[in-house]
Formats: structure tokens, sequence, C-alpha cells
């Protein structure tokens, strides 16, 4: 279980909130672009410094701000795809997903669970951004996370591809033993895949933003101050 | 054709690239990475050595190196010789000559290397030298490989700050461009061209090499 109470100043706006979640339990955090989900994410990761807080897991400290702790990410054991761009592109895809695996076995086993078995020599930019964002999947997961998070790891591929994805994520899902905490702007893709949904607008927690975004007529002028997306499609 | 000058001109380059490239990599690392106020002083002060005239480095380092200079004098307790006309003098000058070759295209190299692939790496638990040894590196050798190949070529071509710290000792520190002066000096123009024709496949060679070099790194 991870549980987190956040403040950070940024430039438009302050992020504070705090929220938990728990293993074996997917919380999506959605909002508008520009809403602070990602400055959340990092923060986890240990890769961006709240000014105020702590970060929790399970009994371990991984930020205080009070007692001066801050554990680097090298420590944190976690899983973090982001959304594009972060393979080694000097290393095939296999090497890439072994990259601190640790068990170089299970590496050929994610590998035939998200069915790139194919693609293992191939380097990043050879293959498509869907299998690209496989690969990532398995480098993350190959060396066991204490805690996954994905941000916004699909954003960038076609409608169809995504569907697909979400899908295996879904059924991975319940193999996993750490929390996951995926973020999307994507409303389908939260009452897709979510056990629990945080919205977070303008570095809060909003819980009415979703019910507003859905039934908001258009031309209201209700948007949030954050929300730079053009009306969410429930098309697909 | 004088083959002792042209085997010391080579050896010069070789051990002054391996050495240079091996101290600069950290310092292009420091460059690319880090930010601290008076940085731009720290990186002109690096780079200096590219705007002075080459004697003035030469000056400086005969100052340094002499038995007078605090380099010189240290040299001279520990080995009981001198720096000046020495091989080990040249090849600090040289290094001192080239360092902004070096540096300044890996600084280059490692500043393009996306931010999120460092990230990455250490969320998958790399420190910062293993990340610099297992991402950065691998993912710039074409500014590594220019760097070294510049500093090859600028160091084959040295002339007043070799002639200023090493004088002329054959075997020693007379190297080919120094060989093709004096020679012109004695009216051996002979002498002076075949040493000089032998400069041009080795140089025109390595520009090749850069030029395909800077083209993979484009693409």
């Amino acid at each position: 279980m991870i549980a987190a109470s956040l403040k950070k100043r940024l430039k438009y706006f302050d992020v504070d909130l705090s929220f938990s979640c728990a293993s074996k339990s997917m919380m999506v955090m959605i909002g508008p672009s520009g809403g602070g989900k990602t400055t959340i994410i990092r923060i986890l990761a240990g890769l961006t410094t709240p000014d105020e807080g702590q970060v929790i897991f399970g009994d371990e400290v991984w930020f205080d701000s009070f007692r001066r702790i801050n554990l680097p990410p090298q420590k944190r054991q976690l899983g973090y795809v982001f959304q594009d761009y972060s393979l080694f592109p000097h290393l095939n895809l296999l090497d890439n997903a072994a990259f601190s695996a640790t068990n170089k076995k299970e590496v050929d086993e994610l590998f035939e669970l998200f069915k790139i078995n194919h693609l293992k020599k191939r380097k990043p930019h050879m293959v498509s951004g869907g299998e690209r964002q496989r690969c990532a999947i398995c480098q993350a997961l190959a060396r066991h996370p204490r805690l996954l998070l994905l941000d916004e790891p699909f954003s960038a591929l076609d409608v169809v591809t995504r569907r697909g994805l979400r899908e295996e994520l879904k059924s991975l899902k319940g193999r996993l033993s750490c929390p996951i905490i995926y973020v999307t702007h994507d409303i389908n893709e939260a009452l897709f895949l979510a056990d629990e949904i945080l919205p977070v607008v303008d570095g809060k927690i909003d819980s009415g933003w979703m019910q507003r975004t859905i039934t908001r007529e258009p031309g209201e002028g209700t948007q949030a101050k954050g929300a730079r997306e053009p009306r969410l499609s429930l098309a697909y | 054709m004088d083959y002792l000058a042209l085997f010391v001109t080579l050896k010069l380059a070789m051990v002054t690239t391996v050495v240079l490239m091996v101290l600069a990599a950290p310092v292009a690392y420091f460059l690319a990475y880090s930010k601290f106020p008076g940085k731009s002083f720290l990186e002109a002060l690096i780079y200096l050595p590219m705007a002075l005239p080459p004697t003035v480095i030469g000056f400086y380092l005969i100052i340094m190196m002499g038995p007078k200079g605090w380099i010189g004098r240290m040299w001279e307790m520990l080995t009981g010789g001198s720096l000046l006309f020495t091989f080990l003098g040249i090849t600090i000058a040289s290094i001192i000559y080239s360092i902004p070759f070096a540096v300044q295209p890996m600084k280059a190299a490692f500043s393009k290397i996306d931010r999120r692939l460092l990230e990455n790496a250490y969320i998958l638990g790399l420190s910062k030298r293993a990340a610099f040894i297992r991402v950065i590196i691998p993912n710039s050798l074409g500014g590594i490989a220019a760097a070294a190949v510049l500093v090859f070529l600028h160091s084959i071509g040295a002339f007043g700050v070799l002639l200023m710290v090493g004088g002329s000792i054959p075997g020693e520190t007379k190297v080919a461009s120094i060989a093709i002066y004096e020679a012109v000096e004695m009216m051996n123009y002979s002498a002076a061209a075949m040493i000089a024709l032998s400069f041009i496949p080795i140089s025109y060679a390595f520009l090749l090499l850069i030029n395909k070099l800077n083209e993979e790194s484009r693409t």
C-alpha cells in the first residue's frame, strides 16, 4: 500500500492533495492535461521533490519533508512506464527489457505474454509505438516493482492498438500484487481499468470533475482552469 | 624522409587522444548536466586554449613547467629531471592545447540525450555513474568519436606550443611539423615536401571520418 500527502508549488497552481492506493489495486488518476498528474507521479517515483508532505510505502518512508527523508528513485524499486521514448535506443528490445531484470528467464515469459517474442532482436526505432510500449511494460515488470506507475502509457498510440493494450493490461492486473497507479485524461480508459478513480484538477482532488465533464453541454463555460483539452470524445 | 619525426608526431597524437578522452569525458558530463552559478565562466576558461595563440599557451607552460614554476619544481623533486624538452612535457602541452576539442563535442553529444532516458535508468536502479557508462556513453558514440578524431588531428598539427615547450630533440620532442619548419629553414625543400605530403592523406581520411560520424549522428 502506498500513501501520499503532497504539497508542491507549480507555476500556475499548487499541488495539494492526499491519497492512498492498496496493493493489488489499480488507482486511475484522471483529469485534464496540465493538471499536475505527471508531477504527482514523478514525486512518487522520486524524480521530483515536493515542497512539503510525505510518501509512505508500507512501513517504509520514501519521502518526509519534516524528517528530511528523500529516498532516491534507485532505491524505491518501482516500475515506471512513460508516455513514449523511454526505451534505450542503443539496445534491442530484449536487452531493454532485461536491463535491470532480476531473472532473465522471466523476460522471455513476459515477451511471450505481450506477444513481442519475434521482435527481441529489433531496436526500438524498428518497431511500432504499441510494440515499444509493450516492451516498456516488460522492462518495468522484469524488475519486480513494488509499485507500478503508468503515465499515459498508451496516449501516443492509435485507437485500435490502444484498446488492445488496455485489455491486456486489465488481464495482467489480476496477476500483479503491487499497487498500480495509472494516469490518463481519458474517461473511458479510467472507467475500464480502475478499481478506484482519483480525479485531479489543477493539483487538487476534484470529485465532481468526471460528472461535469460527461454531462457538460457544448459551449458551457465551466471548464476548469487546467483544462486545455477539448471536450472528451465519448464516441469510441 | 624524417620517419622519426613522423613517428613522434603519431605517438604524441595517440597518447594525447587516449589520455584526453578519459580526462575530458567527466568534465563534459559535468558541464552538460550540472547547473551552478559561474558555470559559463568555468566553461569559457576550459575553452580558452582554443582562443589563445599557441605561443601564449606555450609561454605559460614554460613558466609553469620550468625550474621555477610549481609543476616543474614538483617534478624535479619527484624525479630529479626537467619536464621541459621531454616527450612527457610536450604531451602535457598537447593535452592542454586540445582540451576544448575534446570537451565541446562530447558535451554537445551528452546534452542531446533525452532526459527521460536517464530518469528511466535511475528508476531501473542505476547509479549516476552506472547510467553514464551504460546509457550516456553508448548513446553518444558519434560525439565521442568526433571528439577523438578532432583531438588527434589537432595534435598532429600542433607546432608553436610544442616548439616552445619541447624544442626540437630528435626522437623525443621533434615532431613532423617542427621537422618541416627546420627543413625549410635549411632550404631543404624536398625533405619538407615529403613530410608535408604525408600529412595530407592522414588528415583527409580523418576528415572524411568526421563527416561520416556527423551524418550518422544526425540520422
